[in-house]
């Protein structure tokens, strides 16, 4: 850092106060009210949604859920621990790439191999690192650990040395880049710009049947809902208060004797995983994962949905995600040049001028209301 | 020996363009501490500059020397509109400026696609810049390229001299060592910034001129460029200029090196394990200012 101003460590923006002591409800209501809102979102996803949207708008809403996977964990890195992380299409794209290696070996049969390294890299037999992604049993937990390792490398490297704010944000967005054009040069076994696609089965099931397809979502929805419950209860521990902590004053922490990059590093981790597992059930969704999907430009819209919805609260991010990627693909199909100016005035004026993302609108209503009776 | 040399020359001129990018982003992180994701596009603005005067301007030659001035202001009045309209409410807030401004980025190439077109254009090159010069025992360096590592030397020994003898550059370092005692020392910390983000955007324009004579240009040209300039702005530390210099010839030989070796994209991944572990052993960069905060 140079000597100017000691800005406050924390980079985050203050969330209202309000967000920021989830535990401090009064007691009764505090308990019953977050099972009425997951029943709630549940009978939402898993029943008024398959049955008011046709089989296509489901599909599209299932790829949205996976986006919203992304952003529950942005949540938690960035908007509790302040780690701006323009990096989480790699791990995004790591556990999509788990999945789809998995799902083409599945689609050649055993001893067969995926038809485009034929085509592009003439090889006669699978590459060394393809081949443990055959069994489902290696496949399916590297989609999410994978991810998990990365970040736990970079992370233990990057947070041990004090690498933060800035700095840390170019070199996750420099991660995003260098994977990418290391998965478009590998054109021979990554499947390089088009990457893997026309994915036919999954685990048996035919994903070209509408009735596979919703499976998939029901599938996509459920795991959303218990990374949701699992964010929940990371942000209510005395973890979550600590990681809070961290990102609004990282030097007080240490001083108290805590290890800060212990702290930030489980979050990161954690964002990665979650990212990963996105990624990985994006595939049967969607039917394709390509580096276009993974960069630097996907990397950095998934942060602008969790600082629309609201970055430091639970739901806002999952929200913001939703409606971000609803509104890209409802407005960029009738004008594609008027969605990037959108898009880029969204950046503007939520992070200038509503830090706290649209939750801290509703929070603010709140406290209007509340003020009002108070004078009454 | 060819081989090598001509390697080097590569990594260097790959350096040269890094080099003119990021003293830019230098000036600005360094005093500000400010991300600015739009100066990708105020290259942009510099590169269709030279476009837009070769369409008056008919002597290649000409509209070039025409437009390094041109663009150097163009794209320094983006920056200080930049700054005047969003970056100064955000000044307590780095991570978020760097969200705004990507967003502006965004806009900004829309608004190039809608202006010039999606396709990319090109710009004639000067007769003078376009053959090569032959240097003795075999070794041949692209005249353009010369040109852009002159440019480059050139920006960096201006930048050093006004920084270090004129009244501005005193101000600018002030501002830079110790923000507080500046500001109560007299000097009008506001009015230097918007300075200092004229001159680092207006480097972006220059850059933006060079990069006409490398290759076409096009709305996304910026956002390639931007994350490396960033990177050589960490490695080489803020607040200062020559650990930049320093850094962006180092990594344009490791660039060029690796890429001789293997292939562009494992070189890219090379790099970027090189900077990580470069972090490991000086989490600040190559050089820093000394000072009393907690790092």
């Amino acid at each position: 850092m140079t000597a100017v101003t000691p800005a406050p460590p924390s980079t985050a923006g203050a969330p209202a106060p309000a967000d920021v002591a989830p535990g401090s409800r009064p007691g009764g209501r505090s308990r019953l009210r977050p099972a009425a809102g997951f029943a709630f979102g549940a009978a939402l996803l898993f029943a008024v949604a398959p049955l008011a949207l046709s089989d296509f708008r489901l599909a599209l809403l299932a790829k949205y859920l996976c986006v919203a996977m992304v952003a529950v964990g942005i949540g938690i890195a960035w908007g509790r621990g302040g780690m701006l992380t323009l990096g989480q299409g790699v791990f995004f794209g790591l556990g999509g790439y788990a999945m789809a290696m998995h799902l083409k070996l599945a689609d050649a049969g055993p001893g067969g191999m995926p038809d485009f390294m034929q085509l592009y890299g003439q090889l006669d037999e699978l590459p060394v690192w393809w081949r443990p992604f055959a069994s489902p049993w290696f496949a399916l937990p590297a989609t999410v650990l994978l991810p998990m390792a990365v970040a736990f490398g970079l992370g233990s490297l990057v947070f041990r040395r004090r690498v933060r704010g800035a700095y840390f944000a170019i070199l996750s967005q420099a991660l995003a880049a260098a994977m990418v054009i290391l998965l478009i040069g590998q054109q021979g076994t990554t499947g390089g710009t088009n990457g893997l696609t026309d994915i036919q089965g999954f685990f048996g099931y035919d994903l070209d049947d509408p009735v596979n397809q919703r499976m998939v979502y029901f599938i996509i929805a459920g795991v959303l809902l218990a990374l949701l419950a699992l964010a929940r209860q990371i942000v209510h521990s005395r973890y979550g208060e600590l990681l809070v902590a961290v990102r609004d004053s990282e030097e007080r922490v240490r001083f108290l004797g805590y290890d800060p990059a212990s702290v930030k590093l489980v979050a990161y981790v954690v964002a990665a995983g979650m990212a990963g597992l996105a990624g990985a059930l994006f595939v049967p969704a969607v039917g394709i994962i390509s580096p276009a999907l993974i960069g630097i430009v996907p990397s950095i819209e998934f942060v602008i949905g969790v600082a629309v919805g609201g970055r430091a609260t639970l739901l806002g991010p999952v929200l913001g995600a939703v409606a971000v990627a609803w509104a890209r693909t409802a407005l960029s199909e009738r004008f594609p040049g008027t969605w990037t100016y959108l898009q880029g005035l969204l950046f503007v004026v939520v992070v200038a001028f509503l830090p706290g993302g649209l939750a801290s609108l509703w929070a603010l209503a709140r406290r209007r209301a509340e003020r009002a009776e108070v004078h009454q | 020996m060819t081989v090598l040399f001509g390697q080097l020359f590569t990594g260097i001129s790959i350096g040269a363009v890094l080099l003119l990018i990021a003293l830019g982003l230098a000036l600005t992180f360094g005093q500000m501490n400010v991300i600015n994701m739009a100066h990708g596009e105020f290259i942009m603005a510099g590169a269709y500059t030279t476009y837009v005067l070769q369409q008056s301007i008919t002597g290649a030659g000409l509209s070039l020397l025409v437009a390094l001035p041109v663009a150097f202001v163009v794209a320094g009045t983006m920056g200080v509109l930049l700054e005047i309209l969003l970056i100064r409410r955000l000044y307590a807030r780095p991570l978020d400026t760097l969200l705004v401004t990507w967003g502006v980025s965004l806009m900004l190439q829309q608004l190039a696609r809608d202006v010039f077109g999606s396709p990319n254009v090109q710009t004639r090159a000067p007769d003078l810049l376009t053959g090569n010069v032959a240097l003795p025992g075999g070794l041949t360096v692209a005249n353009n390229r010369l040109f852009i590592l002159a440019l480059a030397l050139a920006a960096v020994a201006a930048l050093t001299l006004a920084l270090r003898f004129t009244p501005l550059g005193r101000r600018i370092r002030a501002v830079v060592q110790n923000r507080d005692l500046a500001a109560v020392s007299g000097i009008p910390t506001a009015r230097v910034d918007r300075t200092t983000f004229f001159l680092g955007s207006g480097l972006a324009g220059l850059a933006g001129v060079a990069l006409t004579l490398l290759g076409p240009i096009g709305p996304t040209m910026g956002t390639n460029l931007i994350i490396d300039a960033f990177l050589v702005v960490v490695v080489g530390g803020i607040g200062q200029l020559k650990g930049s210099v320093i850094v962006a010839f180092a990594l344009g030989v490791l660039q060029a090196t690796g890429e001789y070796l293997t292939t562009l994209s494992v070189a890219k991944v090379i790099v970027f394990v090189a900077i990580v572990a470069f972090l490991q052993w000086r989490p600040q960069g190559l050089f820093t200012l000394r000072t009393r905060s907690l790092a």
